[in-house]
């Protein structure tokens, strides 16, 4: 009896995970169920956010998530990448493991300790180094065109990017390590250098593993709240220019969640978490599909 | 003739070779100072920590509780204890549930079911956190009419029940096969071969996945923004809303204040301190045993 | 189930050098296992087809046969261990002093109390010291009289030639012991709950020559108090050591005699190409 009893236990347990799942979806769902049936599919598009006349529209915030995500993959993924390569093919074992540690205690770190030292010392820095230069020679291109306020979309991004870089470091390290020693003396044996053998025969080999980590990453960066908000400037607007604020899906239900006055406003906000939702879940999902196929079913552990 | 110029053309000159070999350099130099890049922030962050921050962190910030706004002074006492309480609560929940449901996925289940459940904990485990605050506000926040915390407790658990679940497996996983069937060969009853003997020898990496799980937790904001809310007093009730050491360091963050400026830097110093304990603690257990 | 008589056994004298001398005649007594047309299928395919044999007690039983032959299956359907792999399935009838362990509503676990194991590799649990393993199974089975444990525990090691070698160090842990002693250990754990019988599995192919030595002394000594069923592949581990041998190939019993018998002048063909050498 105590066998049959403690396995019905252990079951149980198992199962809240389905049960999990079905309640994250019912609860998003059904409290977005006005706001969906109010604005229909236009909602993704409008790009009006107006709680004074209880009119709502996702499309600058689906915008700031995306852009500000992109940036965070276009900084994130190479430096990634590229450290990546040094831990696996370059550094020598006493530098390897402290190298480790660094970027794995970075993981450790909250985001809302980035949001303030981005604060206090990112944007300051930001703002009278890189972007007035920035300014100074590109400032007629319209990506870098407007006033620089410091707190922005390029500020997000960048946040977003050093939150990111452990799981695409991490990730991308695993997937070098599994490329056999086999290819890598193919082409040490034709008389390449170091660096010719990287290109030709791990990082060839590696690539669709690496693109799995960048979707990964990807994921990461659309579900960052915290320090986001506290950079980005929470503007709902679609602007050119990287300096303007912006404002993210995850940011705007941080701050106007609690503030939502009317019914209409709080189911906009639990339409818009829904479609945060399914987007992490759909990239997710990818990210995971593109990486098992490649450690052969190994853990998926994000 | 032909042999002559056929091997003179795959021989690369002299100056080929060169360019090759600079270019080699050049990359090895990149790739180490990405590396350099990479590590940099955690040292500028943790480096303004320390800066900004110890010299506010004193007898008073660790029992005082926050003035009102503008004023100077204050502590984050409330925010300490109400994190270690919301921390308490989730571990209630989340361990286990997570323990045992990863003893289910390692010691019963059948592949198939097992791929699935699997599958989802990772899905969930890549919701991100301010959905989980949704979430459990529309469970326990509209119901009952107030923010509580253990609205707060309940969203950081489930937040840690796929990942306790994950851990848990695969250490499980790991003990040999052998020990089961030596445990079933002397007529031992299942279950206590599972608890006894099965969980006691991967009781280390269990232990440590409860760790990691809740120096990730601990430091979590969003999830609590709409269902512990935060507090500026003590809370002596859990169902009234209970301060925590992120969220009032979000407030003053954002605050025009400067005062509450320094005394969010102190207050981060104080979450990093834990969040890092928690992991050099772990860390130290992973060293005593080496993996089997 | 009948109680053993709890005294120690004899300081060892050292049996002679390993011979095929007859050992003293036993009186005839029931056999242990009495198994009729036992049949094993591991989902569809067979792995035991229709075995018949009288496995006697109080001898030391050695079962011999190339790798696959079914040897290990056969042993571990003795009690009942085959059901850890899902997807088994049993015919025939197999009774141990007369019960039927596969009848309807018996609890594997009490059969395998009746009827312990050693494994190949010997696997003393990694968190338990000397003397949690010998009195796990007790323990676990809700024994708690300290001064009963206490006897067992020295009666058990005292049995598997431990005890003088571990008895200053029972708090140790259970594997900072030797391999060859680690193996003792776990027969004193099974040894511990008082079965009625003993199932070893290639106990010493993980030992070296000196340990394996040791085994073969301490099955000699089993013998009188226990029914000892022995896999091998080492044939000439099979001669020394048993009273009776099996041969089996393929799944099924080939012949079952005096050891002596079996391999001086086998009846069947298989059985001699086997013994001598040409093949498995």
């Amino acid at each position: 009896m105590p066998d049959i009893s403690f396995r019905w236990l252990a079951m149980l347990a198992a199962l809240t995970i389905l049960g999990l799942v079905a309640l994250v979806g019912w609860e998003l769902y059904s409290g977005a169920q006005q706001a969906v049936r109010q604005f229909g599919p236009g909602f993704l598009v409008r790009s009006t956010w107006n709680p004074v006349s209880d009119v709502y529209g996702a499309l600058p915030f689906i915008y700031g998530t995306l852009v500000s995500s992109l940036i965070a993959l276009v900084i994130a993924v190479p430096l990634g990448v590229a450290t990546a390569l040094f831990l696996t093919e370059m550094a020598p074992m006493r530098i390897r493991q402290p190298v480790i540690t660094v970027i794995e205690m970075l993981a450790a770190v909250p985001s809302v300790i980035f949001g303030l030292w981005g604060i206090f010392v990112l944007i300051p820095w930001l703002r009278d180094h890189l972007y007035s230069w920035l300014k100074d020679y590109f400032g007629y291109l319209p990506i870098f065109g407007g006033p620089v306020y410091g707190v922005g979309m390029l500020t997000g991004g960048i946040i977003v990017a050093i939150m990111i870089l452990p799981i695409i470091t991490s990730v991308s390290r695993e997937i070098l390590r599994s490329v056999p020693d086999l290819q890598r003396e193919a082409a040490y044996a034709l008389g390449a250098t170091h660096w010719e053998v990287i290109r030709i025969a791990v990082l060839s080999y590696a690539r669709r593993g690496i693109f799995g980590a960048a979707v990964l990453g990807l994921g990461r960066a659309l579900g960052e709240t915290m320090a986001v908000t506290m950079v980005i400037g929470n503007r709902p607007q679609i602007a050119a220019s990287l300096f303007a604020p912006a404002y993210t899906v995850a940011s705007v239900i941080a701050n106007e969640f609690t503030e939502a006055t009317t019914d209409m406003y709080l189911s906009a906000l639990f339409e818009l978490g829904l479609v945060l939702l399914g987007l992490t879940i759909l990239v997710n999902i990818v990210a995971q599909l593109m990486l098992r196929a490649l450690t052969g079913g190994a853990s998926g552990r994000t | 003739m032909e042999t002559q110029d056929i091997l003179a053309a795959c021989r690369p000159s002299a100056r080929q070779q060169a360019l090759r070999r600079a270019k080699n350099r050049v990359l090895a130099c990149v790739m180490g100072m990405s590396a350099v890049v990479v590590m940099l922030p955690l040292f500028l962050v943790l480096y303004f920590l320390i800066k900004e921050g110890a010299s506010s962190i004193d007898f008073h910030f660790f029992t005082q509780l926050p003035k009102p706004a503008g004023e100077v002074g204050g502590g984050m006492a409330n925010g300490i204890v109400g994190s270690l309480v919301l921390l308490a609560m989730a571990a209630a929940l989340g361990v286990p549930i997570g323990v045992m449901g990863g003893v289910y996925l390692a010691e019963y289940g059948s592949d198939r079911a097992n791929t699935l459940v699997r599958f989802l904990a990772d899905v969930l485990n890549g919701v991100p956190s301010i959905v989980w605050g949704m979430v459990v506000y529309a469970m326990l926040v509209v119901p009952f009419k107030t923010f509580s915390a253990y609205a707060g407790g309940v969203a950081l658990g489930l937040m840690m029940i796929p990942l306790v679940m994950r851990t848990t497996e695969e250490v499980l996983l790991l003990v040999p096969q052998s020990y089961r069937e030596a445990g079933l060969a002397l007529g031992i009853a299942r279950w206590k071969i599972i608890t006894v003997i099965v969980i006691k020898t991967a009781l280390k990496g269990i232990i440590t996945g409860i760790l990691v799980a809740l120096a990730r937790v601990a430091g979590e904001t969003a999830p609590l923004l709409f269902t512990a809310l935060g507090n500026n007093f003590w809370s002596h009730n859990l169902s009234q809303p209970i301060a925590a050491l992120p969220l009032q360091i979000f407030q003053y963050s954002i605050s025009p204040y400067d005062d509450w400026h320094r005394q969010a830097w102190a207050g981060a110093l104080v979450l990093m301190l834990l969040i890092l304990g928690i992991n050099l603690f772990v860390r130290l257990l992973s060293r005593d045993k080496s993996a089997s | 189930m009948p109680e053993a008589s709890i005294e120690p056994p004899p300081t060892a004298t050292r049996p002679a050098v390993p011979t095929a001398e007859p050992k003293s005649p036993a009186p005839e007594e029931s056999p242990a296992f009495d198994i009729r047309g036992f049949s094993l299928w591991y989902g569809a395919r067979q792995a035991l087809n229709d075995v018949t044999i009288k496995i006697p007690a109080r001898r030391v039983t050695a079962i011999i046969g190339p790798s696959g032959c079914g040897k290990s299956t056969f042993l571990r359907a003795l009690n009942r261990m085959h059901e850890v792999t899902p997807g088994t399935r049993i015919e025939g009838s197999l009774r141990l002093f007369g019960d039927d362990l596969y009848g309807a509503g018996v609890d594997p676990a009490s059969v395998r109390r009746r009827v312990g194991m050693v494994f190949q590799k010997s696997n003393p649990f990694p968190t338990m010291s000397i003397e949690e393993n010998v009195l796990v199974g007790l323990r676990l089975n809700g024994v708690r009289d300290r001064g009963f444990l206490r006897q067992r525990l020295e009666e058990s090691l005292r049995l598997s030639a431990l005890w003088e070698e571990v008895k200053d160090h029972l708090r140790r842990p259970g594997v900072s012991l030797s391999g060859g002693q680690q193996q003792r250990l776990c027969i004193a754990r099974a040894l511990a709950v008082q079965p009625e019988v003993l199932l070893m599995d290639e106990p010493c192919s993980a030992l070296d020559p000196i340990a394996t030595a040791r085994i073969e002394e301490l099955i000699q000594l089993l013998r009188e108090k226990f029914t000892v069923v022995i896999v091998t592949h080492n044939m000439q581990q099979a001669a020394r050591s048993s009273d009776k041998t099996a041969f089996f190939y393929l799944g099924r019993l080939i012949e079952f005699g005096e050891t002596r018998n079996l391999f001086t002048s086998p009846s069947n063909p298989q059985t001699e190409a086997y013994v001598s050498g040409r093949f498995g």
